[in-house]
């Protein structure tokens, strides 16, 4: 069973292999290395390019025009911030050439916090992502959501963003969700797709036979159904809402859970239905809380859905700061974990109607 | 390193043929004429604002007319920066259409009513979307650079921008990317040097002697021209073009120019006078040679002037693109790019 890398790099392999996808790039993507955090290890059409990321997004723009599929990488979605007009521009080039261009390309970053990245590893992006209007933007949580949703990302005409949460980079596929056709023993895959340690020069990775898996924008999935409160996530903070409402079961709230997947286009119809069910909407992601994603999700849950509510629906997120400290009480105390979202929702669901 | 590359073809000294003169001096002059209307267009309130490139026209206008224009990767792909109107004249753009921006008409045919003027963008000729911001044209040509090393044949990239763009990091970005020892790319790397940023004058805020020695230290061929002569511009293009048609390396090409209405509204787009006019030193050589008189010249241009009255005249009573357009074209549904339709 694949971890999220793994089942990015089958992707990336049956895209290239069946999908026209010509380039994958950006620092140390390509051999020896294989991405920083191997996402990118065995894919042939991957290179490395010079350390310079307005370089990787305007070649990526590029390619785009020129009709060619690519996934440009940011190694850490914190490099990205000296880019922001360059995307600003491939979110525009339909739009301001009245549809007479369109520009297919892939943004793949790693984002968020979890692996003790310190100030500049940790940011998040989904909040800047979704003020960048001309982008498709997916967040997977599950390593066949991340194969799913990266193959949609490459084949679509327009310019997407792919988030990849590194808390979730290794963790390993749940049974019953695994990706037709990989093995399901862990070794066995990792003997066929893992580079060795060492020298690489001469390995080839056998890649299992995967299908064609395209997982639509704006399809969220609910990964636990509940009557009580809502719970929307999508990314790290997705696996601890599920956790913390399997744990407040036993104390008799239900808490139904959305792992949104597609933060634009986004599945407002499902958050409707649910909130509409249960009254009760609790927004978890763990940007910084001001200005923030779910606040819109929020928004839009009070101006549509407020007759329906039987309390204020909530925001959970991560502390307006600049950063995300490096000591684990700081970074702890920075983002969102299950404590506090067990208890988010908790509150929520005996707060009196 | 220079001494691995081949030699750029020198530019071929030997006059241009008569024909091709009056061809270039015809576009010169309905260029300027269009620039003047533009700005006399922005002046009466038939425009909100004003950019452009009078006093370019004798580099632009030979660009233009060298550019193997078509749509996809056999052909040049163009990365303009918003002076290059004279440019899109000689490829044979209609210039009413440049009006129809200016006046932000739902009948702009660049960006039905978007964007400012001289921000042009045609995917039937590879001209990608022009931006307002003076640098990321010069990030972006590399991926167009790439496509086109790998599809191989004679098509390249032709980037544009400003000497005061090439301070942003985009310029050395275009510099590695494009001389990658890994990866050269076919992009001919233009600067027309007008010596200015909007108001702030080149020699006070750059020490490089010339841009084109930038490209040197990354052995990238390189060349300073003058740009204010049509047959030297010409001539230097149409090697500089060979060399990265050829070799499939870049070419650095600064193009000394003038500006003569300013920067744009922003600087008032009001006529200056301490700066050559590349029209009138052709003119006077045409004149020399007996190739136009005055009276000639002084026709062509009123025949131009009027051209682009009506076509102002005309661009009045066309509509405005109604407000509930705003979200056409955010995305697209199909893949025309790959499509290529």
């Amino acid at each position: 069973m694949s971890n999220m890398v793994q089942a990015i790099r089958m992707a990336l392999h049956v895209a290239e292999e069946r999908h026209d996808l010509t380039d994958v790039f950006g620092e140390d993507v390509g051999p020896p290395l294989g991405g920083a955090f191997t996402a990118t290890q065995g894919i042939k059409c991957a290179w490395n390019s010079p350390l310079d990321e307005r370089g990787i997004v305007g070649a990526s723009i590029g390619l785009g025009l020129a009709g060619c599929r690519n996934v440009a990488e940011i190694q850490f979605c914190d490099y990205a911030y000296n880019t922001i007009d360059l995307l600003k521009l491939a979110g525009m080039q339909s739009w301001s050439s009245n549809g007479d261009w369109n520009c297919p390309m892939t943004v793949m970053t790693p984002v968020g916090s979890g692996i003790r990245g310190s100030i500049y590893h940790s940011h998040s992006f989904d909040t800047v992502a979704t003020h960048i209007p001309g982008f498709k933007i997916a967040m997977p949580s599950t390593p066949r959501d991340a194969y799913g949703l990266l193959l949609s990302c490459i084949v679509d005409p327009n310019p997407c963003f792919f988030l990849v949460p590194k808390a979730l980079m290794r963790v390993r596929t749940v049974a019953g969700e695994e990706i037709p056709g990989e093995p399901g023993d862990d070794r066995a895959l990792s003997k066929l797709i893992d580079a060795p340690l060492g020298d690489r020069s001469k390995w080839q990775p056998q890649w299992p036979d995967t299908p064609d898996i395209f997982i639509p924008f704006g399809e969220g999935r609910t990964v636990r159904r509940g009557r009580d409160v809502t719970v929307v996530s999508y990314g790290r903070t997705l696996p601890l809402c599920k956790k913390a409402a399997d744990e407040l079961a036993q104390e008799g709230i239900e808490a139904e859970v959305i792992d949104l997947r597609s933060l634009y286009p986004y599945d407002w119809a499902r958050i409707q239905e649910s909130v509409k069910r249960t009254g009760r909407a609790l927004f978890v992601n763990e940007d910084t809380e001001i200005t923030n994603f779910g606040e819109h999700l929020l928004r839009r849950t009070v101006e549509e859905l407020f007759y329906q509510l039987v309390a204020p629906p909530r925001l959970l997120a991560g502390a307006f700061v600049p950063g995300v400290g490096l000591a684990d009480n700081l970074e702890m105390a920075s983002v969102p974990q299950l404590p506090s979202i067990r208890d988010t929702i908790r509150q929520l669901a005996h707060q009196e109607a | 390193m220079s001494t691995s590359l081949r030699p750029v073809p020198r530019a071929p000294d030997a006059e241009l043929s008569p024909e091709l003169l009056l061809r270039v001096h015809d576009l010169m002059v309905r260029s300027r004429v269009l620039e003047e209307r533009l700005i006399a267009m922005y002046k009466q309130g038939d425009g909100y604002f004003w950019i452009g490139g009078p006093g370019e026209e004798a580099f632009n206008i030979p660009l233009g007319l060298l550019v193997h224009k078509g749509r996809g990767l056999q052909y040049d792909y163009l990365h303009f920066h918003y002076r290059n109107s004279g440019t899109m004249l000689a490829m044979g753009a209609d210039p009413i259409d440049s009006l129809r921006q200016m006046k932000n008409t739902a009948t702009d045919p660049y960006s039905a009513g978007r964007n400012f003027s001289n921000h042009y963008s045609k995917r039937e000729w590879n001209v990608v979307p022009v931006s307002s911001v003076i640098e990321p044209q010069y990030a972006m040509c590399i991926g167009t650079g790439i496509a086109q090393k790998r599809a191989g044949g004679r098509g390249i990239t032709i980037v544009t921008g400003g000497d005061a763009g090439t301070a942003e990091g985009d310029f050395a970005t275009c510099l590695v990317w494009s001389s990658r020892p890994a990866n050269p790319l076919p992009v001919l790397i233009i600067v027309t040097n007008n010596k200015w940023g909007i108001s702030t004058a080149w020699t006070g805020q750059h020490g490089e002697k010339r841009i084109s020695d930038r490209g040197k230290a990354f052995g990238i061929e390189s060349k300073t021209i003058d740009g204010n002569d049509p047959e030297v511009s010409y001539r230097e293009l149409a090697a500089a073009m060979e060399y990265v048609r050829t070799e499939r390396k870049p070419f650095l090409l600064e193009a000394v120019v003038s500006r003569l209405y300013g920067h744009s509204s922003a600087s008032g787009a009001n006529a200056v006078v301490d700066e050559a006019d590349c029209l009138k030193g052709f003119e006077k050589k045409l004149e020399d040679r007996k190739l136009l008189t005055r009276q000639q010249m002084d026709e062509l241009r009123q025949k131009y002037t009027q051209e682009l009255q009506d076509a102002h005249r005309k661009v009045r009573q066309e509509p405005q693109p109604k407000g509930d357009t705003i979200y056409q074209h955010v995305f697209q549904e199909r893949d025309l790019v790959r499509e290529g339709k």
